[in-house]
């Protein structure tokens, strides 16, 4: 599975307050660093195991914890309608 | 420190194909030949998302109207700002718009103005649109872009809600804006005309609310309520020099679309002021930021900070007073003003949107 942004939607940089901001079509919300980790990494070309690798190699935590965050951080993104897989 | 804005309101010209009788732009249209050179756009998103813009709307009038409307999407998005197009999508075709998604647009929203081509160009006063903008939406779908249907809901298409929301479905549009007029400018003028009777608010919202449950997933509908039926103003704009910056064609520098129709406001111009000059410095944006120029029922409302007196153009427009609070509150005493206008409302011809010879 290689999570995407949905159209419309990207990850923006707020450099007047200093924060990334999620920018979708007539909406914004600001994630949280966990959730930002993630959506830095999404590409377009990266698939789910990809992305927890490149995690893993980041975040001293097992795999198999980094994993399931990223799961469930995808499955809230994609209910939110800022990702498609 | 004075927060700065979220969102630039790019008004790129007056200039339209039609002729809406609620459209947002002033009675005073500007002319081609005032408008803003390319050059100056570009430098006005530079300076927005350097204050703190995260997007900008751009839009008219009809902003595919401009010759430079590519380089312009283009100048925005390498500014770093999200680009939204607000269009009526009848200038619209294929090449167009393959070159504004490459010059980075990210958003399209189109009007539509009743779910029917007879009504919707009569209401639009443009014959042969509704055909355009079926194109225009099929084609910005095909090029990927996301697409949000607006449509504005009066007296005149109101029995056509369901309709329009099929429409939104059939056309490929992920959201739908469905907005009730707000009563400014030519919209005031054709009061009489759009404003929607208390049976035809409560059957739209049970419709909208309906409609959101049934497309959950696949549509999603934005509700704007209209005033004249309320009880508490709308949060105008999120406040007066809060969130929202605008540019008109020719160039000056407002808190709100509408706000030239306020009186003794003097609004400074991009090039003899920068932006953040005019957000953080002009009187015209400190006259009604937060809640010290309140006066009662205002002054001390719990709700002062929430709705922040509600619209300081329609307080003026209905009650001569920009500092009074928004007839559209129960509170105000002037809130009688609105039960007057839903009597008198009717069958009466649009006054059509035009420039002054």
């Amino acid at each position: 599975m290689i999570p995407r942004f949905a159209p419309g939607v990207r990850l923006q940089h707020d450099r007047a307050r200093d924060r990334w901001v999620v920018m979708a079509p007539e909406r914004m919300f600001i994630p949280d660093e966990t959730a930002l980790a993630v959506l830095r990494l999404i590409d377009g070309e990266r698939d789910l195991a990809a992305i927890v690798d490149a995690l893993a190699a980041q975040f001293a935590a097992p795999r198999e914890v980094i994993a399931a965050d990223v799961e469930a951080m995808i499955a809230d993104l994609r209910a939110r309608g800022a990702l498609i897989a | 420190m004075i927060a700065p804005p979220l969102a630039l309101l790019a008004e790129l010209t007056h200039r339209c194909p039609l002729r809406c009788p609620y459209c947002s732009n002033p009675v005073e249209l500007a002319r081609a030949g005032a408008e803003l050179p390319t050059a100056a756009w570009a430098e006005l998103f530079r300076q927005a998302a350097e204050l703190g813009c995260l997007q900008v709307h751009l839009s008219g009038g009809e902003p595919t109207a401009r010759r430079d409307i590519v380089e312009i999407t283009a100048a925005a998005h390498r500014a770093g700002l999200y680009t939204n197009l607000i269009t009526a999508g009848v200038l619209l075709d294929r090449a167009m718009i393959a070159a504004l998604r490459a010059a980075g647009l990210d958003h399209v929203q189109l009007s539509v103005q009743d779910a029917d081509a007879a009504g919707a160009e009569r209401i639009g006063g443009m014959a042969g649109a509704q055909a355009l903008k079926a194109r225009a939406a099929a084609l910005i779908r095909e090029a990927g872009l996301p697409l949000t249907l607006n449509a504005v809901v009066h007296r005149q298409n109101l029995h056509n809600l369901p309709a329009l929301i099929e429409l939104a479905l059939a056309w490929g549009a992920a959201r739908l804006e469905v907005a009730h007029v707000q009563y400014h400018g030519w919209a005031l003028l054709n009061r009489d005309a759009l404003l929607p009777s208390r049976a035809q608010l409560e059957e739209a919202t049970r419709v909208v609310e309906e409609a959101r449950s049934a497309h959950t997933g696949r549509l999603v509908i934005d509700y704007v309520l209209p005033d004249y039926h309320a009880l508490r103003p709308k949060a105008c704009m999120g406040g007066w020099g809060e969130r929202f910056i605008v540019v008109t064609p020719a160039g000056r520098i407002l808190p709100c679309h509408a706000a030239e129709s306020l009186p003794d406001l003097v609004f400074p111009r991009f090039g003899e002021m920068s932006l953040r000059e005019a957000w953080e410095e002009s009187p015209a944006f400190h006259r009604f930021r937060g809640s010290g120029w309140m006066r009662p029922p205002c002054r001390g409302c719990p709700r002062a900070e929430i709705d922040h007196g509600g619209c300081r153009c329609q307080a003026f427009a209905l009650t001569g007073d920009a500092a009074a609070t928004d007839p559209a509150c129960a509170l105000s005493p002037h809130h009688h003003l609105l039960a007057e206008a839903l009597a008198r409302a009717g069958d009466v011809p649009f006054r059509y949107r035009s420039f002054t010879s």
